[in-house]
Parts: structure tokens; C-alpha cells; sequence
């Protein structure tokens, strides 16, 4: 089977940091940077987290659960903010409502952990994504499969991650290219499907490459 | 020295060839690096290796250097001192002779470029030079808490580059200009990291007369107060009540009377008990440092001092559990209970030693993850990766 449309043109990235004028040092300061900070940086410690943390699995789904944990001792807070999954909001700003929701919450109903020192607060980055297209280009099922087993882990975090949330792409390119070049309903909503929370880049591509082997025997292409 | 190929054989998979992409994507522009020296750690250490890479990858690549006379020296290391947070005093005089020497330095100097990095405070007001190109000052120390007076002189220079970059976000200071993160990186195929065959070992470590017949604990750092020696003797101690084990603490003294007395202390601890051995080795020691890291059941990075060393990275990527402290740059390197432990305490590095001991097949599991880490995040390669994207993203 061969695309109807444009070849799926495999990109990987490279995340360059930036550092913000937002510290939190406290529980209080924390609600109020989540509320104030730009959406990229919602991002960067949210889903950006899978990125950095990609060869493991870690306890912590993302950065402000973390630093609650480990930084302010404060397992209850840490528990409640590692639970959010990222990708049940279909935006940033719902996904930052969700979090100051669950701080604020937090605030008011508990005593609140100590301050801690400036080397140890929360200090609110975002990041600028580079580009890179990565070589391999599909034009069939085949194709596709031959390139996303090869291909840098960047690429399945920019695919399946980086489009869905950064770029309003609700299903992930993969899914999409699949559907609209190559008609392949079912294998698309399969792949829309995965769960790439609390998991990593690598297992997700396993996840995606036994999908595509399933249809490609089915369909003995 | 070698070419951007030879890493593929280190790097994850893909990252070369990502590098090499971006390396298309400047071809054509040309780069200049500008520190205080070519020897020694810091910017030195990483441009050593990353200039001849660029220039490997097609990216015309110069590293230049300022100098100055006693005076300037002199001056530099009070700022470079008052920004790290020690109370200095400075004269008028001084400050514009370090203005005057600079502005020599960027006569005699080709800054003509599309990009220049300054790194470090020598170099810095060549800022005030500034011809063509963008300008990017690379901070490689934590200047979070710098004497005001200091500050007040400096800020006004980094404000007149395009960008800033830091090791770490609580490195950073407000600033006009956007600052950006780089985490500093360990080059695998040096003498300090590359693979050691098992003779070349075992001499490295017969020279050193450092015996392999025991678990052996090793800190290589600074003989100072901020890197803690005498705590990790202290943790050692308890350790030794129920492991037969062996204490390696291996540096250089700094030249000044608290670290000459906790060298002394070192010595007396040592004179005590043949399983305590103290190295003082000078700066250039890398094949001993490798061999001793290597030779390590454990590695300890007690520091209590802020700043990015990578003796963390550099265990890790030799296979070793590694136990910190809870500083921001062993935080940042160190996956607590992954790769080893982050501790805040001389009796939590001995509980996690005593642990480690005694769960014998976690030492080589946290040491596999702990290559995988430095692999990913601490090898010269990601550098080259982010300094690849910070010109793409600073000169499109």
C-alpha cells in the first residue's frame, strides 16, 4: 500500500533551555508561578519531562511533583500533582488549571511545607524545540515501519508527543499520516490510543512497532 | 584528539547523526570561543575537545584567548571571586585597567565571526567592542548570590551580549537578555574517561599503590572544606565497623591555610589506619583519576559546596553507584535511588554505603543505569547538540 499523499517525513529534536524569572520557593509561591508562568513552560515541565527522563522510568510523571517530593518533603502535595497525566487535557491552559487547582487545594487544606533555600526552589524554564529532519522518508506502511525502528527517540517525543500537545495535533502525526495518506482508519485509532504517560520513549516505540507489524501481517503487505 | 566519527561508537544511537544535520544547518557561518586560558578545567576543559569536533563537522571553529599583565590577573580574580559570593574589594583603577586590557585583548584578537562565545569573567567586556555577529556570554560558575558591588559593575556588561548561558537555572541571575541552560559534559574518549585495559589498570593502580583486595570507596574532588573528605572519612568509619573496605580520597590541595588543615587531618586519619589512603595529585592526573574510578566499588561526591563537577558523571559513565550530596549539580546528575543516592548527611552516605554492601547485585544494576544516564545527558555529544541548537536558534 502506498501513501495517497504527502511521504511521512520522519523529524527528530533537540531542546534548547530557558531559564525564566520565576522561582518558587515555597508551596504559596509555587500556585502563584504555575498561574503566572507562559504555557511553554506548563509544557516543558509536564510532558518536557518524558524527554529528559527518556531511558527511565521514573517515580515522577513530572517536575513539579518531583521537587514537592524531593525537595519540599512533602509526599501527600507530590502524590496528588505525580497523578496528573498530561495528556488528559486537550490544552496547556487546562492542564495549568488542573495544577493550580490541585496546589491551591493543597494550600488550604494543609500545613504547608517549609521554604526552602534558593538553590533548592523550583526555577520555571522553557525550551525553544530545534528541528532536525532525520532522513528517512515513507511512502508505504513498510517504509514507515523501516524508519521508526531506526530512528532517533527525539522523533517519537516530537511525533507522538510535541504534536499533540504543542501543536494541537489531537491524535499525534504518526496516527495522522496514517489516516490521511494511507486510509488506515484502524491502525490510527490504535496508535491515538497509546498511553505515553509514565512510560518511556522507547517502550512507546516498541508499543507503535508491534501495531504496525500486527497490520502488516494482516494485511501481508 | 579525536573526529566527530569516532563517537558514534559512545553516543546513543542517532545522536551523531543529529549533530551532523545541524552541523549543515551553520555550515557556512564561522564560530569564535574566547576564554581566559587554554589549560586547566571549566571552559578550557570543554573546548579543548569541542573546537576540533566543530571544525571536524565543517563548522569553522576558532578559539582565541585574552592576557593581560599582573594587575589585570589580579583584578579578574577578585570579580571572578565577588561573583561567586566572596566579599573582595576593588579600586577604580583596577576595574578600568580590566576595561583598558580588554579593549587591547579585542584589537589584537579576530572576533570577527557570526557568532562569538565569551566565556567566563576575563573575557567578558570585550563585549564592549562589539562589531558584527551575535554576542553570547557562557557563565560556568554559579553566580546566584555575587557580592552587590560586583554585580552592580558586571550586569550592566552582560546585558550588552544577545544571550547568557548558565549551567543551571538556579545559576542565573535577572538579566536583560534571555539566559539560557547548558549542563556542562564529560568527554568519554579523554584519558580521564576512556576505557582502561586491564594491565594498563592494574599499573595505573600499582603506581598508586592503591590495593584491590577489599571493596574500595573512592571521592576524587578537591581537598577542601566544600568537598567534605573528612565526612566521607567519618562515614568510612562507620562503615568499617561492619565491612572490611577500603578508603581512597584522591585531589589536589588549594593553596590556602584551611585546605593545607584538612589536608593534615587527611594525613593524621590516614597514619591511623592502613586502609585510608590520601592522593594528592595534580590537576593533569587523568589516567590516575580514571584508574581509580574504575577501580571503585563505590564512588562518593559528599560536596556541600555549590557548583557543577562531574565527578558524578564521570563514575557513572565508568559503570559505578554513585553517593552525593545534595548540591544542585549532583542533584541534576545524580537519579536518586536510579544511579545511586543523594544524601544530606555523613550518617546517610554510611547507611547508603552499608546498604549497597550488603545488597551486593544493586551495585552493578545502578551502575548500568548510571552509564545509560551519562550516556544520554553527560557526554560531549549532547553538548555539541545544544551548542549546535543554540546557534541555529541564536544565528538561523
Amino acid at each position: 500500500m502506498r501513501a495517497a499523499g504527502p511521504p511521512f517525513v520522519f523529524m527528530g529534536c533537540v531542546e534548547l533551555r530557558q531559564a525564566l524569572d520565576l522561582h518558587a520557593l515555597d508551596e504559596r509561591e509555587l500556585l502563584e508561578c504555575v498561574r503566572e508562568a507562559p504555557a511553554d513552560s506548563i509544557f516543558f515541565h509536564t510532558y518536557g519531562y518524558f524527554l529528559r527522563h527518556r531511558p527511565f522510568t521514573t517515580a515522577y510523571g513530572n517536575d513539579f511533583a518531583r521537587w514537592a517530593a524531593v525537595e519540599l518533603r512533602d509526599q501527600v502535595l507530590a502524590e496528588r500533582l505525580a497523578v496528573v497525566d498530561p495528556f488528559a487535557f486537550p490544552t496547556l491552559d487546562e492542564l495549568r488549571e488542573e495544577l493550580v487547582t490541585i496546589v491551591q487545594d493543597h494550600v488550604h487544606g494543609a500545613e504547608a511545607a517549609a521554604r526552602v533555600p534558593f538553590a533548592r526552589g523550583f526555577h520555571f524554564q522553557q525550551s525553544h524545540f530545534v528541528e532536525v529532519p532525520l532522513g528517512p522518508r515513507a511512502v508505504s506502511l513498510r517504509e514507515f515501519r523501516d524508519g521508526l525502528a531506526m530512528v532517533d527517540a527525539s522523533a517519537i517525543y516530537l511525533h507522538m508527543v510535541a504534536a499533540r500537545a504543542r501543536r494541537g495535533r489531537a491524535v499525534g502525526d504518526f496516527a495522522e499520516w496514517l489516516r490521511t495518506s494511507l486510509g488506515m482508519e484502524a491502525l490510527a485509532e490504535k496508535i491515538a490510543r497509546i498511553d505515553a504517560y509514565l512510560t518511556t520513549l522507547e517502550r512507546v516505540r516498541g508499543r507503535l512497532l508491534n501495531l504496525v507489524d500486527a497490520a502488516l501481517e494482516e494485511n501481508d503487505v | 584528539m579525536s573526529g566527530i566519527a569516532e563517537y558514534r561508537q559512545v553516543a546513543p544511537q542517532g545522536t551523531v547523526d543529529i549533530i551532523e544535520r545541524l552541523a549543515e544547518r551553520v555550515s557556512g557561518r564561522r564560530f569564535v570561543h574566547v576564554s581566559g586560558g587554554r589549560v586547566g578545567g571549566g571552559p578550557a576543559q570543554v573546548l579543548r575537545t569541542a573546537v576540533p569536533i566543530l571544525n571536524d563537522l565543517g563548522i569553522d571553529t576558532s578559539w582565541e584567548v585574552t592576557g593581560g599583565d599582573s594587575a589585570y590577573y589580579a583584578t579578574v580574580r577578585a570579580l571572578q571571586t565577588a561573583l561567586e559570593g566572596t566579599e573582595r574589594v576593588f579600586t577604580p583603577e583596577g576595574v578600568d585597567h580590566y576595561l583598558e586590557m580588554n579593549r587591547l585583548n579585542a584589537r589584537k584578537l579576530d572576533l570577527g565571526a557570526d557568532l562569538v562565545v565569551v566565556h567566563d569573567v576575563q573575557p567578558a567586556s570585550l563585549v564592549t567592542e562589539r562589531a558584527a555577529g551575535r554576542w553570547v556570554w557562557r557563565c560556568h560558575f554559579d553566580c546566584s548570590t555575587p557580592q552587590h558591588g560586583a554585580w552592580t559593575f558586571f550586569r550592566p556588561l552582560i546585558n550588552q551580549f544577545d544571550a547568557a548561558v548558565f549551567s543551571l537555572p538556579q545559576y542565573a541571575r535577572r538579566l536583560g537578555v534571555p539566559a539560557y541552560i547548558l549542563h556542562p559534559s564529560i568527554d568519554p574518549l579523554s584519558d580521564r574517561n576512556r576505557d582502561l585495559p586491564p594491565r594498563e589498570l592494574a599499573a595505573v593502580l600499582a603506581s598508586l599503590r592503591v590495593a584491590q583486595d577489599k571493596p574500595l570507596l573512592v571521592q576524587v574532588g578537591p581537598l577542601t572544606r566544600g568537598h567534605d573528605p573528612l565526612g566521607v572519612v567519618n562515614a568510612y568509619r562507620i562503615v568499617k565497623k561492619h565491612h572490611d573496605v577500603r578508603l581512597v580520597l584522591a585531589g589536589a590541595a588549594e593553596d590556602d591555610p584551611d585546605s593545607r588543615e584538612v589536608v593534615a587531618d587527611l594525613r593524621e586519619a590516614a597514619r591511623g589506619d592502613a586502609d585510608i589512603t590520601v592522593l594528592e595529585l595534580p590537576a593533569d592526573a587523568h589516567i590516575q583519576i580514571n584508574a581509580l574510578q574504575r577501580a571503585a566499588t563505590i564512588v562518593l561526591q559528599k560536596s556541600v559546596q555549590e557548583g557543577f563537577e562531574l565527578g558524578a558523571a564521570e563514575a557513572m559513565w565508568k559503570g559505578k553507584p554513585v553517593i552525593g550530596g545534595t548540591t544542585s549539580g549532583l542533584a541534576q546528575q545524580i537519579l536518586h535511588d536510579v544511579t545511586g543516592y543523594l544524601v544530606r548527611s555523613v550518617e546517610g552516605a554510611a547507611f547508603r554505603i552499608r546498604h549497597l554492601l550488603n545488597n551486593h547485585e544493586q551495585i552493578p544494576r545502578m551502575g548500568a543505569a548510571g552509564r545509560e544516564h551519562a550516556r544520554r545527558a553527560f557526554l560531549v555529544t549532547r553538548h555539541l547538540l545544544d551548542y549546535l541548537a543554540l546557534m541555529v536558534h541564536l544565528v538561523p
